[in-house]
């Protein structure tokens, strides 16, 4: 089988690694140009149109990194948690794929919430690191991911390392509410929350420029996960018909 | 359907009873690295009176860390998970019967050797006692917890220290509360909180990480 119709409507139809390795195809540049104008715009404003703060003075502009980094490193945890989950009960392989393609983007947007935050708490703290509530969950979640990448390389059949590291990751996610809650129910060196649906008590400026930084890394993610999730596919679909045809046509880079 | 529970326990009390040595093993390591920390640091009395329920408790973490391989691994070997898994019985409780048998064998010997702990750190005796509750309902946690992650590394290579990484995140909220315990009442603050909160933990590890073991021992038997 070489080509395929997409029916009238089929809500799985992505489900296929197949199609779904076509669609990521197509919107990988996408994201990446998103995620590139985005950040421009982000850092153009974080350092030439936000004002210097009040009590930090220009040191606090690393939170136009560390806060959207640590956003992420949580939401790609829990979106990870959740395509393990659907593979562990559905038997799909390629959710279980896109968890493992998401888990090394998740660790290095925690590698660097963590090492943002430490460079960040230097001069402001007068340390780089405290061992907090909300430092330390953070540090955990590191763990966490490190040891879901660490128990599926140890398994050498793919389907049981997919439903072990859901295992992993569902028990994991427990640690997520605990991270962000953790600056209330605890007393901490850590900020509170400063942005919530409500509002915030950040300045305009400031605001925009975070959450813009927020949404170039959540485009940056998709895409490079995108990018992962096809080598995945390529490998553990390479005995499959329409990967060695591609092979053939010298079509894979 | 609840006798299997008192039968594993005791299957697997009259296993360990034959092995005594992996028993006393994990006893001794507990004993050597409490022990080797007031080597390390030196012997100044309030120093060590300070940090003494965290190295308990760290010691108590390794301990049990040392000793999940061999919650599973025996039963693999020589057939007698597929048979659990096959059984007629609830998995769940097979497994709480597992969990408990090794929280026997390993976390309540070593609640019992931190009374003697309390004595040698000199941290007086309502914060021995007080160690001691923290240790009697942490450790269960940390043989259930334990359990999960000895399942899904069942048969890997690399697998004690495998487990350990995968584990020891998940144990660490216990760690923090069960030390807390004893360093909230050595400074005169409630320490009740931290106890009510360990023993949330054990009702929730007693009614979730059997079901969740069992689905881990499927996956890694299939």
């Amino acid at each position: 089988m070489t080509t395929t119709t997409a029916p009238r409507f089929n809500l799985y139809w992505f489900a296929s690694p197949q199609t779904f390795y076509a669609l990521a195809g197509r919107l990988i540049p996408w994201f990446m140009a998103l995620a590139v104008v985005l950040t421009l715009a982000g850092l153009y404003i974080a350092f030439l149109v936000a004002p210097t703060d009040a009590t930090q003075g220009e040191s606090y502009r690393i939170i136009f990194v560390h806060v959207p980094a640590a956003w992420m490193s949580m939401f790609l945890y829990v979106v990870m948690a959740f395509w393990a989950a659907v593979g562990l009960a559905f038997n799909t392989r390629l959710s279980s794929m896109l968890a493992t393609a998401i888990a090394p983007t998740g660790a290095l947007m925690t590698a660097l919430a963590l090492w943002s935050g430490s460079l960040w708490g230097r001069p402001t703290w007068g340390s780089y690191w405290v061992w907090d509530a909300r430092l330390t969950s953070e540090l955990i979640l590191l763990f966490l991911y490190l040891g879901f990448i660490a128990l599926q390389a140890a398994i050498d059949d793919r389907r049981r390392a997919d439903k072990a590291g859901a295992v992993l990751a569902i028990i994991g996610v427990v640690n997520v509410p605990i991270i962000y809650f953790s600056v209330k129910w605890w007393n901490t060196l850590h900020q509170g929350a400063s942005v919530s649906v409500k509002g915030s008590s950040m300045a305009t400026t400031m605001l925009w420029g975070m959450l813009i930084m927020a949404l170039a890394f959540w485009m940056y993610s998709i895409a490079a996960v995108l990018f992962r999730v096809r080598t995945i596919i390529l490998e553990r679909e390479r005995r499959s018909d329409w990967v060695r045809e591609l092979a053939a046509q010298e079509k894979l880079k | 359907m609840l006798n299997v529970i008192g039968q594993v326990i005791r299957r697997d009390l009259l296993l360990a009873a034959r092995q005594k040595a992996d028993v006393l093993n994990t006893l001794f390591f507990f004993v050597v690295v409490v022990t080797i920390v007031p080597l390390g640091i030196g012997p100044e009395p309030n120093l060590l009176r300070a940090i003494a329920p965290g190295v308990v408790w760290v010691a108590a973490l390794l301990a049990a860390i040392l000793s999940l391989p061999r919650l599973f691994a025996n039963d693999h070997a020589d057939g007698t998970l597929e048979q659990m898994l096959l059984s007629a019985e609830p998995l769940p409780l097979i497994v709480l019967g597992k969990a408990a048998a090794h929280w026997l064998v390993t976390g309540l010997p070593l609640t019992l050797m931190s009374i003697l702990f309390g004595v040698a750190f000199d941290i007086g005796r309502a914060e021995t006692s007080v160690m001691v509750a923290s240790l009697l309902l942490g450790t269960p946690v940390l043989s259930l917890i334990g359990a999960v992650g000895a399942a899904l590394t069942l048969g890997l290579r690399g697998g004690g220290v495998l487990t350990s990484l995968l584990v020891l995140p998940l144990f660490i909220p216990v760690l923090i509360f069960g030390a807390g315990a004893v360093g909230a009442s050595a400074a005169g603050v409630g320490y009740a909180a931290y106890l009510l909160l360990l023993g949330a933990f054990l009702l929730f590890a007693l009614v979730l990480t059997p079901w969740l073991v069992g689905i881990a021992l499927r996956i890694s038997v299939e």
